[in-house]
């Protein structure tokens, strides 16, 4: 009775002599191995050598501070609201006198924090910054023993001055030309809030 | 005889040491050729190019948890591993490793000691060595320890009937002797045995990797079907002792395969070459060459049986039985005709 047409006739051969003896296809598997002696490893010895990545790579993010040193980040929760993984989580507070050198704005993150396990390197932190302030870098986060230590709060992620952070290859021409392109919702933002707040100086 | 005393004591220190040595960096050697032969880098982090890896494994195996089953006998299950490792180092007594030398007028062989019945104590060593595996087993009180053990000892016992066979095949080439440094001096003379017993080696080669449970014939410890085989219930260093005697076992079996068959510490036109270099008879520089030439033909043996260990699936149960009895005893005892027939008629070398 035949119910489906797939019915496939297998082939139930008695073994030749030469394949009862297996010897030939040991033979032949063992030259296949052997010649793989000689091709080479495609292993990467991480972290002595990395894959090449792109230059502009998303990898862990930096707060640049501006030329004269200042942190440039003023706190507006923008990059928070564009996460779409709600990894960024900041506290503001207001410059005091004499800070003028610390913070480039009135308002500055008092604490900001990225989790980098929830993080997804989308870079639409970056995207949506008015103030230029978070980059995506081409470094990796490193590997930790405790969850708690991928929640990187400002000593890592604010650039030393001494060690500055270059960013250019993020920040092309055509990049900050798209930022002040009119009628994307972080440039109307910014625009209306610059707004408000010359509105409401006091 | 001071002379002789201290003599054997350093070079019985030295061939453990050397044992011993040479079975740590077997496996450093297998698991850099297994990386080789599949495209991997394989240990590379401890120390260049991974040598200490060795170091640290026995140290690794040094400070785990000893875990003896409470159900086990514990005598027994101490004995077992203990028993394996001593027999694995047994049987490289009797390799040859050079020619005598001369000291200060003693004639000193570098070999511990030379039997007129040495092949036979070599069957009879490997054919015991099963029983560290058998009691192992056993005393594990776990049904795939004991199914481990079992199969381990009727795979040994099969393939020892073809290796003895193809050994009879061996020793009638050889002229009847059943000394190993007698067998390894008619090789300098003449060609090497693998000339006169093609067959026989072929036999004996595949009876030693299933005596040394390597893969492919590795079911003793088959991890797909046993958990770990003979050695489930062992931690430790006592694992450590099976699986250094393994690698004690296949290191003296590839000596024992190349000096039976491949000369030993001899090789072509050897006597021209010392000659040329201007060493005489006696000088203990030839034996330390052969002794070299020995170790290179063993490494190549080690690595020849690695690659198989790389290459090939493993057996079915009863296609090793099937392999053992009905191919490879009928094929030894062929090979033996074939050698009595060729030394009778066409070498001469029985008389009628
Ligand atoms: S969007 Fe830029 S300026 Fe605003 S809080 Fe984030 S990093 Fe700071
Ligand atoms: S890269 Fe994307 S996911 Fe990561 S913090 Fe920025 S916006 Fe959030």
């Amino acid at each position: 009775m035949q119910l489906t047409n797939r019915r496939k006739e297998v082939s139930h051969k008695e073994q030749s002599i030469a394949e009862k003896i297996y010897l030939p296809a040991i033979l032949k598997g063992m030259a296949i191995t052997a010649s793989h002696l000689f091709k080479k490893s495609p292993t990467i010895n991480y972290p002595e050598e990395t894959r090449p990545i792109a230059p502009v790579y998303r990898g862990q993010h930096v707060l640049k501070r501006d030329d004269n040193g200042a942190e440039r980040c003023t706190a507006c929760g923008m990059c928070a609201v564009a996460c779409p993984a709600e990894a960024i989580t900041m506290e503001s507070a207001e410059r005091k006198k004499g800070e003028e050198a610390l913070y480039r704005e009135e308002k500055y993150a008092a604490v900001y924090e990225i989790n980098m396990l929830r993080c997804i390197f989308c870079g639409l932190c970056e995207e949506a910054c008015p103030k230029e302030a978070i980059f995506l870098t081409d470094r990796l986060v490193d590997t930790e023993f405790e969850r708690g230590d991928f929640i990187y709060g400002k000593d890592k992620l604010v650039e030393k001055m001494t060690e500055r952070i270059d960013v250019s290859k993020r920040q092309t021409p055509e990049v900050l030309e798209f930022k002040k392109k009119p009628g994307l919702k972080h440039n109307e933002l910014f625009d209306s809030s610059k707004q408000l707040g010359k509105g409401k100086k006091h | 005889m001071t002379v002789f005393l201290i003599y054997k004591a350093i070079l019985c220190v030295l061939i453990f040491a050397v044992s011993l040595g040479v079975a740590a960096y077997a496996t450093w050697w297998e698991r850099k050729f297994a990386a080789l032969l599949q495209d991997r880098k394989g240990p590379n982090r401890a120390g260049p190019l991974g040598l200490f890896q060795p170091l640290a494994d026995g140290g690794k195996m040094f400070m785990k948890e000893e875990i003896i089953p409470n159900v086990s006998n514990k005598f027994l299950f101490i004995l077992g591993p203990s028993l394996f490792l001593f027999l694995s180092f047994l049987t490289g007594v009797l390799i040859p490793w050079g020619k005598d030398f001369t000291y200060d007028g003693h004639a000193l062989a570098l070999q511990l000691t030379d039997i007129n019945v040495g092949l036979l104590y070599i069957l009879g060593v490997t054919s015991i060595a099963v029983y560290g595996i058998i009691i192992g087993g056993w005393a594990s009180n776990n049904k795939y320890s004991l199914l481990g053990a079992v199969r381990a000892s009727s795979q040994m016992i099969s393939y020892e009937i073809a290796m003895g066979i193809s050994i009879i095949a061996l020793v009638i080439t050889a002229g009847g002797t059943l000394s190993f440094r007698e067998i390894l001096d008619t090789q300098d003379a003449g060609l090497a045995n693998i000339c006169y017993q093609p067959l026989g080696f072929l036999i004996f080669f595949i009876c030693a990797l299933a005596e040394t449970n390597r893969a492919p014939f590795d079911l003793a410890e088959c991890e797909t079907e046993l958990v770990g085989g003979y050695h489930t219930e062992y931690s430790a260093f006592k694992l450590g002792a099976f699986m250094f005697g393994e690698y004690i076992n296949m290191f003296v079996s590839s000596a024992i395969m190349a000096g039976l068959y491949f000369g030993g510490y001899n090789f072509p036109f050897a006597k021209e070459f010392y000659h040329m270099i201007g060493l005489e008879d006696g000088s203990a520089w030839i034996s330390l060459i052969g002794a070299g030439v020995y170790l290179i033909k063993t490494f190549i043996f080690i690595s020849v049986f690695m690659w198989i260990r790389w290459t090939l699936p493993r057996f079915r149960y009863d296609q090793l039985m099937n392999l053992g009895w009905r191919v490879l005893i009928p094929l030894s005892l062929l090979n033996l005709a074939i050698t009595v027939l060729v030394e009778i008629f066409i070498r001469g070398t029985i008389q009628l």
